[in-house]
């Protein structure tokens, strides 16, 4: 069936791959979305895009500049409500809950679907506030729990030891790779049940970038969560799944969607194929 | 872990109080001109009901306590010292501003741009009271009596003009790079550079600045009332004294009564209209050249 | 036009405009040594710490001191929570193409230029006559505050608009409600813009005249209260000049007091807003 194609790319072969990288647990769907699409103004942006993430699973969305991957993540976490004139159509769940309903309290699915963004984003404020403040606007208010919480999630992210003993400076001054792992911790201190990355390692110099990688890496099964990224070979290194956009007449499509090694070995579609080898997009 | 019970309450109720309370107080922000508006048109509505409209351009004179109420000297008053200050103030204002950004060395520049920044946040009434003080007795020593339209002309002139230098400083400073660097490349001199490249593009912006301090001479009273001598009368000369529009509102206002009142009550309606219709045809303008 | 002639033209303009500034500036050196000459002898302690005596030609300014802070106070305390909420209205809660924000600029940007003895004539007929206030220092107070709104407000949007995008996008994605995103992320890094806003308000309120003769009134006696008439600086100044014979050296010094103000309000508000945009190109 295959074509004689090159594969896999020899970047791909690098030393990350020998991580041994099976399905993390049983499929177990999570999100699903059905025939979602999402329109600025007359211009859409994505077009029926359905599928499924499974709990616990780490899933990447690859694809080129424009197919959609940012905005649908937005659609959600229902960030696209602070978008003016966004119409989002189409059904998106989580569990048994309609994401996309207007009588859902969005505060409280955000606070369980976090966020992490292409550029770090710490607030103008210091390091514990950083973390402090959106925990007591959840209502933990508890100190010796809040302190808890901040020095957990710091672990998790491995920047405990780095801040632990400068709390108060301004987390701006922190470098590039420190303030994105802030803003993971930032995320995580609320205890999410899934994480959206919006390419969280692209705006960072290649030492940060792998930093943050390897911690995107060890939060796979405790949280689920669906990484946009521009980098093949960070898709192949860490995603269970894959799904790949494609920007069809304008509109960003989902045009395959499969564990990792199926997409990279196996491609099903043309374009997939091209894609991964380098040859478009 | 159960999703569906967790978050299905409505939207946090402060939220949607704070959104009132800012509603609310954009309101007031708002409606205050119309405030503004419905005030001055219910206090003068005696005036036109008395005496009517056309009262106040035909009657003989301006004298509210005999009943005759002609606005029309007072109106040709304001006019020309408007007019007057704003032909002096502007082509001074633009020489003033072409020689901050071409023609001074860089550090005279800065110092005198800041003293124009000083000179435009002085109070009108200090400029008013040093015309009073200083400029009329030397305008009378010129041609007598020495409060007078020309005086007006002149306090107008030195209290708008540092403003009109601003604005268009502000304006050549947008000027591209790339255009200047250009006519230097050409072998341009300055002037020609100036005349044939800078100014075409800046006159927009410069025009902007003009129309809006018209609207400030229009409205000035302090200084005027302290320097034009307050006679009513159409002026035959430059030296003879003259009224406008806001110095009989602030001469009469304190014992005005009635009709008196009330036709006090329309100047000012008047003025507002004449500076909201200023502001529209500049915003007109400013959209025009946006699209076109 | 042949080369001789542009060279001519240039040579001419260049000498134009060196004498026009030059001519200018001389004529406002000799504005403000007028002013410093006539005004410092007049200056003393006694100045700022005694009442006015003798129809203010001799004595000194203390309660007229006194009634434009009242005054200036009761204009920013109405002013600054109304200013403001409009400027978080605009800002933060409504698109600019939004009815009620469109129509809400289009009044700010007519009131800014409404000409002042237009805000005392409202003044006069709204607070002293229809709320019974008469002329009192809460009269003049209130007609400032509509008066200084338009400069407020614009000044804090645009302090709210420069604030990057990210904050409310991130804000937004970890579940924080709009009201605490405002109060604790927004308002704190917006507050510079506010104080400058405030800053350029109060000099405008200072240096006004034409709109208080009328509400605020001019009784030159130490206020009692806020329903008591009181003069303020400017007020002094055009009285001593026009109503008073022989009081030109207490009115100089007057305005000299009145310009110091004026002068140390602007500076402050353009050093704030110079500092201010300097420590935020830092923080990015």
């Amino acid at each position: 069936m295959r074509t004689p194609r090159k594969t896999p790319t020899p970047y791909i072969a690098s030393a990350y791959s020998t991580r041994n990288i099976a399905l993390c647990c049983d499929p177990d769907p999570l999100i699903q979305t059905r025939d979602l699409s999402l329109s600025y103004g007359n211009h859409q942006a994505i077009k029926n895009i359905s599928l499924t993430i499974h709990r616990g699973c780490l899933t990447a969305i690859v694809g080129p500049s424009g197919s959609g991957k940012t905005s649908f993540l937005q659609c959600l976490n229902r960030l696209t409500d602070l978008l003016p004139d966004c119409t989002v159509s189409g059904r998106a769940t989580i569990e048994n809950l309609d994401i996309l309903s207007p009588t859902i309290d969005v505060l409280q699915l955000r606070r369980r679907i976090g966020m992490i963004f292409q550029k770090p984003n710490p607030f103008p404020m210091s390091i514990q506030k950083n973390l402090e403040f959106p925990l007591k606007e959840h209502g933990v208010t508890a100190t010796h729990l809040i302190q808890e919480r901040i020095q957990r999630a710091l672990m998790d992210v491995g920047l405990w030891n780095e801040v632990k003993d400068r709390m108060d400076t301004s987390a701006l001054r922190l470098s590039g790779g420190q303030q994105q792992r802030l803003c993971i911790a930032r995320a995580l201190v609320l205890s999410p049940d899934v994480l959206l990355m919006d390419e969280p390692c692209s705006a960072l110099d290649p030492l940060s970038s792998g930093t943050v990688e390897d911690l995107i890496f060890s939060l796979r099964g405790q949280y689920t969560i669906i990484i946009v990224t521009h980098n093949l070979a960070q898709a192949h290194r860490i995603a269970d799944y894959v799904g790949v956009f494609w920007s069809q007449a304008q509109a960003g499509e989902l045009i395959e969607f499969a564990p990792t090694h199926a997409i990279f070995e196996h491609p099903q579609q043309d374009l997939t194929a091209a894609y991964i080898n380098g040859i478009r997009g | 872990m159960i999703w569906s019970n967790a978050i299905t309450s409505s939207p946090a109720k402060g939220d949607r109080f704070l959104f009132h309370v800012l509603r609310s107080f954009a309101g007031i922000a708002g409606i205050l001109v119309v405030g503004i508006l419905t005030f001055l048109v219910s206090e003068s509505l005696p005036a036109f009901q008395q005496i009517g409209i056309t009262a106040f351009v035909t009657d003989p004179s301006w004298h509210p306590t005999e009943g005759t109420y002609n606005l029309l000297p007072m109106f040709i008053g304001t006019m020309y010292a408007t007019i007057g200050a704003v032909t002096l103030a502007t082509p001074l204002g633009i020489l003033t501003a072409l020689f901050c950004q071409y023609y001074a060395p860089q550090a005279i520049a800065s110092g005198y741009r800041a003293f124009i920044e000083l000179l435009a946040g002085i109070p009108s009434v200090v400029y008013g009271l040093w015309g009073l003080v200083v400029l009329v007795p030397l305008i009378a020593d010129l041609r007598p009596p020495g409060p007078s339209l020309f005086a007006g002309i002149l306090i107008l002139t030195i209290m708008i003009f540092p403003t009109v230098t601003l604005v268009s400083l502000s304006a050549l400073q947008q000027v591209p790079k790339e255009y200047i660097q250009g006519a230097t490349a050409l072998g341009c001199t300055r002037w020609s550079m100036i005349r044939q490249i800078i100014l075409p593009n800046t006159w927009p912006g410069i025009l902007t600045g003009v129309t809006l301090q018209t609207g400030r001479a229009i409205g000035e009273t302090m200084a005027i009332l302290m320097v034009c001598g307050n006679v009513v009368q159409y002026p035959s000369s430059l030296f003879d004294p003259i009224r406008t529009l806001t110095a009989n509102i602030a001469l009469e206002m304190a014992y005005a009564t009635d009709t008196h009142r009330a036709s006090l009550f329309l100047t000012g309606l008047f003025l507002l209209t004449i500076v909201i219709v200023v502001i529209m045809s500049t915003q007109q303008a400013r959209s025009n050249q946006a699209y076109g | 036009m042949d080369k001789h002639s542009l060279f001519t033209y240039d040579m001419l303009s260049t000498t134009i405009i060196w004498t026009v500034a030059g001519l200018l500036g001389c004529l406002f050196f000799w504005l403000l040594g007028d002013l410093m000459r006539q005004g410092i002898p007049h200056l003393s302690w006694e100045f700022i710490s005694e009442p006015p005596a003798n129809a203010g030609r001799s004595g000194g300014i203390t309660s007229i001191l006194v009634s434009t802070g009242l005054i200036l106070l009761i204009c920013m305390v109405v002013a600054l929570p109304i200013g403001l909420g409009t400027a978080i209205f605009l800002s933060e809660y409504t698109a600019e193409t939004h009815p009620l924000a469109t129509f809400t600029g289009r009044s700010l940007d007519v009131l800014a230029s409404v000409p002042s003895i237009v805000f005392g004539l409202f003044g006069n007929a709204f607070f002293c006559q229809l709320l019974g206030l008469g002329f009192s220092i809460l009269s003049g107070g209130l007609t400032l505050a509509c008066m200084v709104l338009p400069i407020l407000v614009r000044t804090t949007e645009q302090g709210f608009r420069a604030l990057p995008l990210e904050y409310r996008t991130s804000a937004a994605a970890l579940g924080l409600s709009k009201r605490a995103t405002l109060i604790h992320l927004l308002l704190p890094a917006a507050i510079p813009a506010l104080v400058v806003g405030f800053i350029l308000g109060l000099g405008r309120a200072i240096a006004e005249t034409a709109a208080l003769i009328f509400t605020s009134g001019y009784v030159s006696r130490m206020p009692t209260s806020l329903f008591d008439s009181g003069r303020t600086l400017s007020i002094h100044i055009y009285d001593l000049s026009m109503n008073v014979p022989g009081g030109d050296q207490a009115a100089y010094a007057t305005a000299l007091v009145l310009i110091l103000c004026v002068l140390t309000l602007n500076s402050l508000a353009q050093w704030m807003a110079k500092h201010w945009t300097y420590t935020r190109r830092m923080n990015i």
